[in-house]
């Protein structure tokens, strides 16, 4: 059986960077992701990382700036650790080879961005993500003496020991189909959001909420799963996402008749306010029929000098020529709001602690909660890895500590049972693709920019049904090699048990705060709703509801403009 | 929506059965993508269909494959425009070349990609500890290590590169693209040592043919091969590398033979590569090709008088073109993101078109979701 101190589930930029950190605090690492490392979805982030590395600028602006986006939601003890270890951070990429953009002088330069009041995103033209996945995974290489890579093995289960400590994983090698029961002495949760379970999503095809269902499967608890942000940017139909960096860059938003219609929502800042702001006022356009024909609205990057989008905004020429057919350097592009992160995730303390023993979360799968109600453009890069360093340095600290614990047999037998049974399914269940279509673009429905209590209502017995629907699924692939089909179907699993938690939040909090506006009750409400609501199992079949308070240092709760 | 017939090559290691081709009808739109088509084929019809995808977006390099035979990612190839190069309108998917597959469309990128890119040392050497702030360097320079920093890893590159099927220890363009992210880094501290490496290898920079398939290859427009060319440069010019294959000696010959000749005298090119012709080094090398020039003299293929009489010279647009690129202070760099003048009327051509010319496509209509 495969030991290792800290196992790591995701390699993306947070599973990644607590490799490294793990490693060299001197842990024995694995880092294990159902794809390739460098597949990873953090490479769609596009337009930047944020810290205060300025001398003009503060670390304290960025944390407001972050509790503000947040609508007050964001824990603020995690956010002043996250903007204060922010400079250090990007330094750190830097001196490990990120191709930053620079400023004439030779010193990191950087551009404006959303919700942001100093321009305080560094950045690799648009493509900042994938260059910083990259260059970590250049470092991973590098270490493999200490870092044993899993690639392609797919996680079905976390498994506990009998004080419910977690020591350990059950997963798939998709190459072979052979299963393998992992022990670890600590095991880090870095497997990414959850957007599959919305359709159109600018997510990609594996951001299907797996560690976000296994940790909550065996206990630990939920928070600020109400809070999916609509980024405001996306192409129509497929979803694809518009860098913000283009709104950075100075692109302007207008309605079909021509209206830049920021100016009646956010006077000051305009495109750059936060994007739950700007969403809800091309929806507000759009369901006025103020939009085009095809429900969109228009974002006009002719603004910027056509020298510097080609530069800078280099993957969105691409993007409009190849998946909208336009130029956008010149002529304007139709964009509409659509879903592209998860706020919540599985509640952990500042070091990635979740409240089992054992298991830590970093990255989009987890809640600190640094996001709150809403994330700021580029805080997304920043919060992967600083929680996933700390979190690594924390995983490693708790592994020099003891003993290498045996991970129960029994787990392993039961996961290739739970395997062999979808396998050996009888045909004529609904096929998988039916089912998750329906929840996706049900989610999109009844629990997007816009909720009522009558809409997710709906949406909770529709998934019900859909769970039912899901246990007989069709499969068609017996085999063993490259089993897509039945991975399909474990995914849809967790995406349904995510959905059912999001649209669980969704109808108990009855306010409008950050990205959850509830049209029946359209006000916030700091009196009755300024605190987490968390959702943790209780071996029934719904979860049951609790609530955490919200950290308060500094910054008292303020009327919210832009 | 129309009706698409996909044909995709199948293959599954469990049954013992050859590979085979399936055909797949698919109802989509015309500006929906390959892998679209391929998905829809996955969920409608067959779920055991292979094929690696995530983003959908061309950028996390998942779906590397071959349509109508020419490699790029299946999510940035339309519908409509792989039918346009369709034999009789069924578009064809196959798995890349160059490595072993798997099941599918799904390829064995870890024998052979990956393994090549942990060859170049595939990490930054900077000189001495970190500095306390950033590494102050020119802002052209991080500009331009950005282009092979756009790269992927799909390996479509590799799929298709010509030397690497002749020469499967060839190190190949994406890793090659990737050595010189390191080399073009003013941070690195070992540019020497890797270009001595790069160059001195018998499958390294100088086993490349200039057959431009990694150019066309490429989805992103990293123009492997001009990483190469740069490479290249930089090692001979540079850094001045005399390497045991001989590759900068004949560079250099091939320069001045063109210079002089205006077409290329090949008599002179072998012996003017070693050194000319009475140079101890080219004295075996012209031995050793002797019963290739005596079977060609056989054959007809050359005769002793233009064998060894070059009558041609070097005319004055040559000359005037060789005195062009001497007077240059600085070398002429082809970078996709190093872009041009600022509203050119139609200047698309020299940042855009150069690498990605044969992706590229502008389709004439709106998408209809627009």
């Amino acid at each position: 059986m495969p030991a290792h101190d800290v196992l790591i589930i995701g390699a993306g930029l947070a599973g990644q960077r607590a490799a490294l950190a793990a490693a060299e605090a001197g842990a024995t690492v694995a880092v294990m992701s159902k794809v390739h490392p460098v597949r990873s979805h953090s490479n769609a982030a596009a337009g930047g990382i944020n810290a205060a590395l300025n001398p003009e600028d503060s670390w304290e602006s960025h944390a407001f700036d972050t509790v503000k986006g947040s609508d007050y939601l964001g824990d603020q003890d995690a956010i002043e650790i996250m903007c204060r270890e922010a400079p250090g951070e990007v330094l750190w990429l830097e001196h490990r080879g990120v191709t930053f953009h620079r400023s004439p002088e030779g010193k990191l330069g950087t551009r404006a961005f959303g919700g942001a009041s100093a321009a305080r995103t560094y950045y690799v033209a648009d493509i900042t993500g994938q260059a910083l996945l990259h260059v970590l995974y250049e470092q991973l290489m590098k270490v493999h003496a200490q870092v044993e890579r899993y690639e392609e093995w797919f996680v079905t289960a976390l498994v506990q020991d009998d004080e419910g400590d977690c020591c350990g994983a059950v997963a798939r090698n998709i190459r072979d189909g052979s299963m393998e029961l992992f022990s670890a002495k600590a095991v880090i949760q870095a497997s990414g959001g959850a957007g599959q379970c919305f359709k159109p999503t600018t997510n990609a095809l594996i951001c299907t909420g797996d560690g976000i269902a296994q940790s909550f499967r065996i206990g630990a608890p939920l928070m600020d799963m109400e809070m999916i942000q609509y980024h405001p940017t996306t192409l129509a139909g497929n979803g694809i996402l518009i860098t913000e960096g283009a709104r950075g860059e100075g692109a302007h938003l207008y309605n079909a008749a021509g209206e830049r219609f920021m100016e009646r929502y956010a006077p000051n800042k305009m495109e750059l306010a936060s994007r739950d702001v700007v969403s809800r006022s091309e929806q507000t356009e759009i369901n006025e029929g103020r939009g085009f024909p095809d429900g969109t609205v228009a974002l006009d990057i002719t603004k910027v000098p056509r020298k510097r989008t080609l530069e800078a905004l280099r993957e969105i020429v691409n993007i409009g020529r190849d998946f909208a057919g336009v130029d956008i350097t010149r002529e304007p592009i139709h964009i509409k709001p659509g879903c592209h992160y998860i706020m919540g995730g599985v509640k952990t303390d500042v070091w990635g602690a979740t409240d089992i023993p054992g298991l830590y979360a970093a990255g989009e799968v987890a809640c600190v909660s640094v996001h709150g109600g809403n994330r700021l453009g580029a805080n997304s890069l920043l919060d992967t890895l600083i929680f996933g360093r700390r979190s690594g340095e924390h995983a490693a600290q708790r592994a020099a500590g003891m003993g290498m614990p045996q991970a129960p047999e029994a787990e392993l037998a039961d996961e290739r049972r739970a395997i062999a049974r979808i396998i050996g399914r009888e045909s004529g269940g609904r096929r998988i693709s039916e089912i998750k279509d329906e929840l996706g673009e049900m989610m999109n429905e009844k629990c997007a920019v816009f909720r009522t209590q009558e809409g997710l209502t709906e949406a909770q017995s529709t998934i019900v049904r859909l769970k039912e629907e899901a246990s007989v699924a069709a499969i068609d692939d017996r085999g063993t090699v490259f089993n897509q089909d039945v991975l399909g179907a474990i995914e849809l699993g967790y995406m349904l048990d995510v959905g059912e938690c999001i649209v669980m939040g969704a109808l108990e909090r009855k306010e409008s705060r950050g990205a959850q506006f509830r049209l029946d009750f359209p006000e916030r409400n700091d009196d009755d709703w300024l605190k987490h609501i968390t959702l943790s199992v209780n071996g029934g079949d719904v979860p049951t509801i609790s609530y955490s308070p919200v950290t308060m240092t500094q910054w008292e709760p303020q009327e919210r403009t832009y | 929506m129309a009706e698409y017939t996909l044909r995709l090559r199948r293959y599954s290691p469990e049954t013992g059965e050859a590979p085979y081709w399936e055909d797949f009808q698919v109802d989509l739109d015309g500006h929906r993508s390959v892998l679209d088509g391929i998905l829809q084929a996955r969920d409608r019809t067959d779920g055991s269909i292979g094929i690696r995808c995530s983003c959908r977006a061309a950028i996390c390099g998942s779906c590397g494959v071959r349509i109508n035979g020419r490699p790029n990612l299946a999510c940035h190839m339309h519908l409509d425009k792989a039918t346009e190069n369709a034999v009789d309108g069924i578009i064809t998917v196959e798995p890349m070349g160059n490595m072993p597959v798997l099941k599918d469309l799904i390829v064995d990128m870890d024998a052979v990609h990956w393994k090549k890119i942990q060859r170049v040392t595939p990490w930054l050497l900077p000189d001495g500890p970190d500095p306390e702030r950033e590494h102050i360097v020119a802002p052209e320079s991080m500009i331009d290590v950005t282009q092979s920093m756009a790269c992927i890893q799909c390996g479509a590159c590799v799929s298709d590169c010509l030397s690497m099927e002749v020469d499967p220890l060839f190190i190949g363009p994406a890793a090659l693209a990737k050595a010189y992210r390191f080399v073009g880094d003013p941070r690195d501290g070992q540019h020497y040592e890797r270009l001595k490496d790069l160059a001195e290898d018998p499958h390294g920079i100088y086993d490349c043919t200039h057959c431009f398939n990694c150019i066309e290859a490429c989805p992103k427009g990293v123009a492997p091969m001009s990483q190469i060319m740069r490479l290249r440069r930089i090692a001979g010019s540079d850094h001045e590398i005399d390497d045991r294959n001989n590759g900068h000696r004949h560079e250099q010959a091939f320069v001045k033979n063109i210079e002089r000749n205006g077409l290329l005298h090949e008599a002179d090119l072998l012996p003017d590569s070693y050194g000319g012709k009475f140079h101890p080094r080219a004295i075996p090398v012209l031995t050793g090709s002797l019963p290739a020039i005596l079977k060609a003299l056989q054959r007809g293929k050359v005769t002793p008088r233009k064998a060894l009489l070059h009558s041609h010279k070097a005319g004055d647009d040559v000359k005037r073109i060789y005195k062009h690129v001497h007077d240059k202070e600085e070398r002429y760099e082809l970078n996709l993101y190093v872009a041009g003048e600022e509203d050119e009327p139609g200047d698309d051509a020299p940042q855009a078109g150069h690498a990605d010319a044969a992706g590229s496509h502008l389709p004439e209509e709106r998408s209809p979701n627009q």
